[in-house]
């Protein structure tokens, strides 16, 4: 379970917060009411105060990457450092049986970065976060620009990972797809966090 | 030694030269003559000064006064340094890593050279230390504030990717890896660029003095390869720890990129 307790950053009130394993909540708002910002603090990306804890393992007592790889955040717009998207996996051959579940061939391993549409980074961003199984996803608006169908897939796959246990913090515009994944939602305002049920 | 002394009516013969530059600059309304005058003023003026200076040290070849000079020498290079970047870190910051990083690179290999290979009587003897430091710290200045730079512009655009590396679990090192990479290389180029011309393209000034002062030419270019690999050495060495000071500064022990320690262009 992921407990959050009086987590504060600037632009950000504290707020409290308990994600068990299994669930997954979708996060609301309009642009620049402090999403981002919310799950960057989070996963330690900026300075914040206030206390985090995945079970008994508190954030404070383990080095941040360590922490990162149990918390992960996906970024909006995500970053790549390599020439192939291989480069980005911890394990690229392993990692290509992540891929069809998400529309993309197997294949898609050795492109380039180049050839990559904006629909097609933004799920191998994620298939690079699920390969290294985190315990909790943060993820900032995974399907925007996706089609339905490829929609539906990716729900699909982060559906059988809230069924392995997984935890899932997401941000979406779409209020039906924070039903079809969510029963809860956090809705941003201005630096303020309120919980609603959906 | 023997070699042919300037009186001061051979220099003032030279600077005729600068009066027909002057006088280009008038006919071509360049409005350059001003700057001209008065660059050339300050040339004469702070040779004069540091003619004054080098003769007492070398009078008294004392250790203090000699490290003082050494130290202003270094304090003046940092300044150009932070001069030479566009985005810099804030505060003292910027100053402290260009200024210690060429304190603590030149300051060895300064010695190095000084104890090892030259071995004058005594060893800090100004006549050596302070000529070897000053064209170690005017190289080490190009390397180190290319590097810098590099690294400071780089890592705005390389945001996003060191970002992601860091949420997905890498630490600071393995995400500012390319970067530092990029940066050192940056750093080193222009020295390993200068060593492949020396000979073909430009007979080094270090060289060309000695040769005027009447030095053989093989010694005058047995100096010169010490220089060379002495300015080598320490634009490495400086250049790889300004580098990594900037960058463990622009992240911290919760393994964040901060950018906000940098200024805004």
């Amino acid at each position: 379970m992921l407990r959050i307790r009086g987590l504060t950053r600037p632009g950000l009130e504290p707020f409290d917060f308990d994600l068990p394993p299994g669930e997954a909540v979708a996060m609301f708002g309009p642009s620049g009411a402090g999403k981002t910002l919310l799950l960057r603090a989070i996963a330690d990306l900026d300075p914040n105060d206030g206390a985090c804890a995945l079970g008994d393992a508190r954030r404070e007592d383990m080095p941040a990457p360590d922490w990162r790889r149990l918390v992960s955040y996906m970024a909006a717009e995500p970053g790549w450092w390599g020439d192939r998207v291989g480069d980005h996996f911890a394990d690229p051959d392993a990692g290509r049986k992540l891929l069809p579940p998400l529309k993309l061939p197997e294949d898609a391993m050795g492109w380039t970065l180049a050839r990559l549409s904006t629909g097609e980074k933004q799920r191998l961003a994620l298939a690079r976060v699920l390969e290294r199984a985190p315990r909790v996803m943060l993820l900032d608006e995974p399907t925007s620009g996706l089609d339905a169908d490829t929609t539906r897939a990716v729900e699909a796959v982060l559906r059988t990972r809230l069924d392995d246990g997984a935890a899932l913090l997401f941000v979406t515009h779409d209020i039906e797809q924070g039903k079809r994944l969510a029963r809860r939602a956090l809705f941003v305002d201005a630096g303020k966090v309120r919980e609603r049920s959906l | 030694m023997n070699y042919i002394t300037l009186t001061y009516w051979d220099l003032v013969i030279a600077a005729l030269l600068i009066g027909v530059n002057a006088a280009l600059s008038i006919r071509l309304r360049l409005s350059l003559e001003r700057p001209l005058v008065i660059a050339a003023c300050r040339m004469v003026v702070q040779l004069l000064l540091l003619g004054l200076v080098l003769k007492v040290l070398f009078e008294t070849v004392s250790l203090p006064f000699t490290a003082a000079a050494a130290l202003v020498m270094v304090l003046f290079a940092g300044y150009e340094v932070m001069g030479r970047q566009e985005r810099r870190l804030k505060g003292w910051w910027s100053y402290g890593v260009g200024t210690g990083c060429m304190l603590f690179g030149g300051t060895i290999v300064t010695v190095f050279a000084l104890t090892t290979q030259l071995q004058p009587e005594p060893w800090f003897h100004p006549r050596y230390a302070l000529p070897l430091l000053g064209m170690i710290l005017g190289n080490m200045m190009t390397g180190i504030a290319l590097g810098l730079n590099t690294l400071a512009t780089n890592v705005g655009r390389e945001r996003a990717a060191i970002e992601t590396m860091l949420a997905l679990g890498y630490d600071r090192a393995e995400a500012f890896r390319p970067l530092i990479r990029e940066s050192v290389r940056n750093g080193l180029i222009p020295i390993i660029n200068s060593m492949s011309a020396t000979g073909l393209v430009s007979i080094p000034g270090m060289m060309t003095g000695q040769i005027l002062a009447g030095a053989d030419p093989w010694d005058a270019i047995k100096y010169q390869l010490l220089v060379m690999f002495l300015i080598a050495g320490a634009t490495g060495i400086g250049a790889g720890c300004a580098i990594y000071a900037m960058a463990s500064r622009l992240t911290d022990a919760r393994h964040r990129l901060r950018l906000d320690r940098l200024t805004v262009k």
